[in-house]
């Protein structure tokens, strides 16, 4: 290290700076990672699941060491309306292969391990620090600057979330539009060990993932999930911020409704709030890719828009550790060689294209807009609850079960069942 | 569906370490309502309030740093939006 100056700066300590941070620290670069809350982690929420492919392939068998919560083995969706819901619930046991499970995760937990991870293998942690600019010097991104002082770097690599406001300084990411995303919000509820086993039907360690849709976001695009934690529970409500305005129900009325719905009611009941987070989710996927490499800079993780709206979850971990790898990957190649320049990290995009990153963005990639429809959080829960009503009521003779239910199919449209299945079928 | 929700209750168990007289979100003077009412649906902090006689009224304190703000009127109502200060804000302890 000549003075003061380091290899590389990380801004952010999530899971994407904190992996490209160890990665860089373990081939020797030395590494800064500047982090504005007051540990890894402080600042940081998700939803709840990870996929372990993405560090198990790091850190093999990592979650007998990391401080997840609970092994996902029980899935369940819901549809509902506002008093009753439809419900699929697939059982099963953990997977025998460590890279094809999925673990509930609370993130002030999990990314203080993974930095501490980065710190044993050499890497500088400065937390409390927020970096206010970047340091550019003849168009080359050369450091950072936070505090009124400005400290050196080959290069840097902002991992500083959806709200990249470095990123867009540099005019690399573009201000992210309520068209290309959502805002999550979410409550930590303590029940206890036991009663989270009980109304989840789980054993210790084994949890349950629970997506609803329909009536959480207002019938707009979005919906509700609850992931169950080793003692509590998380939940929370997503909500597409392109609708705002159109919806009569705020946004944190939506998560106290959710949580009143006779379904989730009695999962809640006597549990304790411990903690209310809200963090924007970026969307938009292909759509919304920023420039990735610049002259001495990658942009890696949520400041990326490396997120998923699968429909049936948000996938974002997976991808923030992963494109930290591939930076990283990067980045080492660039210092072996000593040139920072844009066309030496452009290995970032490849490393990118050859990974499940860019593969599965372009899979998805019609699956937002597809997903931005009424019916689906309307109509299709409508149905699904109404047929179950008339299926379970008797109040004098039966009808036969078809004139039951066609109506129920007649309401929704059969043309708009065959239109959005077709779809569905070919956006994914 | 019942009454409405409380969220200073939900945002009084959460940790805060408030940097007094340093606001990192300042709002324009005179906001067009209607643009301002999409930030009282959407801030999951509720902090974008109007008082009796209808006048806005914000307070950073209890912002949970999301950016929906920023996202939803950046340029209309938010004059400025930045993240606290290190060390101050909002902490998770669970996130
Ligand atoms: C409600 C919700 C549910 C979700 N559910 C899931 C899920 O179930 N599964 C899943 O895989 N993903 C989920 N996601 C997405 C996932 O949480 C994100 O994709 C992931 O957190 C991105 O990680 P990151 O490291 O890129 O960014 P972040 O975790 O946002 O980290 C950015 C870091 O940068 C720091 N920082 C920012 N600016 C500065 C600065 N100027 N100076 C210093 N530090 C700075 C921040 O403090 C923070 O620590 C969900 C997201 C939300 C909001
Ligand atoms: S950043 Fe989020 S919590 Fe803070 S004021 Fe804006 S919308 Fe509300």
């Amino acid at each position: 290290m000549s003075d003061d100056k380091f290899d590389v700066i990380v801004v952010g300590a999530g899971l994407a700076g904190c992996t490209a941070a160890f990665l860089m620290a373990q081939a020797g670069m030395e590494t800064l990672v500047i982090e504005r809350g007051n540990f890894a982690g402080a600042k940081n929420m998700t939803g709840g699941r990870l996929y372990a492919h993405s560090l198990e392939a790091i850190f093999p068998g990592f979650a007998d060491d990391a401080p997840v919560e609970r092994c996902i083995v029980h899935e369940k969706i819901s549809f509902m309306d506002e008093t009753s819901s439809v419900t699929l619930d697939y059982a099963s046991t953990a997977s025998g292969s460590p890279a094809e499970r999925s673990y509930s995760v609370l993130r002030s937990r999990l990314d203080p391990w993974l930095a501490e991870k980065a710190e044993s293998a050499g890497a500088v942690f400065v937390t409390g620090v927020r970096v206010d600019d970047l340091l550019v010097r003849y168009g080359k991104v050369c450091g950072v600057i936070a505090g009124g002082e400005e400290m050196e770097a080959d290069m840097v690599i902002l991992a500083d979330g959806v709200n990249s406001l470095l990123g867009e300084k540099l005019g690399m990411v573009h201000t992210v539009t309520p068209h290309h995303c959502a805002v999550g919000v979410k409550e930590v509820i303590e029940l206890g060990r036991q009663k989270v086993n009980d109304r989840f039907g789980c054993c210790d360690k084994d949890g349950a993932a629970w997506l609803f849709a329909g009536m959480p976001s207002a019938g707009y695009m979005g919906g509700g999930f609850i992931y169950t934690n080793e003692d509590s529970i998380s939940l929370g409500v997503v909500f597409g911020l392109h609708n705002t305005g159109r919806s009569a129900k705020s946004v944190p009325q939506m998560l106290e409704d959710f949580k009143n719905h006779p379904t989730v009611r009695p999962l809640v009941e006597g549990g304790k709030l411990v903690e209310y987070s809200a963090h924007v989710v970026p969307e938009g996927g292909m759509e919304m890719a920023p420039k990735l490499v610049g002259e001495g800079v990658l942009i890696v993780g949520d400041a990326a828009g490396f997120c998923l709206n699968a429909g049936y979850t948000v996938r974002g971990m997976d991808l923030a550790v992963a494109s930290g790898k591939a930076a990283a990957v990067a980045a080492i190649n660039a210092w072996q060689r000593a040139d920072f320049g844009a066309s030496s990290l452009s290995v970032y995009e490849r490393e990118l294209d050859g990974s499940f990153i860019m593969k599965d963005l372009r899979l998805y990639r019609k699956l937002p807009s597809f997903l931005d429809n009424r019916r689906m959080y309307n109509d299709y829960p409508a149905m699904a609850t109404g047929m179950m009503k008339d299926l379970f009521t008797v109040n004098g003779p039966s009808r036969p079960l078809r004139k039951k239910m066609i109506p129920h199919l007649k309401k929704a449209g059969f043309m708009n069942l065959i239109k959005d299945g077709w779809k569905g079928v070919r956006s994914i | 569906m019942n009454t409405r929700v409380n969220v200073d209750v939900k945002l009084g168990v959460n940790k805060f370490f408030v940097d007094e007289g340093n606001p990192h979100i300042e709002i324009a003077e005179n906001p067009s309502l209607q643009e301002y009412a999409k930030l009282e649906a959407a801030c999951p902090a509720g902090l974008y309030r109007r008082d009796e006689k209808g006048a806005v009224r914000f307070d950073y304190a209890g912002c949970l740093e999301c950016g929906t703000c920023r996202i939803l009127c950046g340029k209309t109502i938010v004059k400025r939006w930045e993240y606290p200060n290190g060390t101050f804000g909002v902490e998770f302890r669970y996130g």
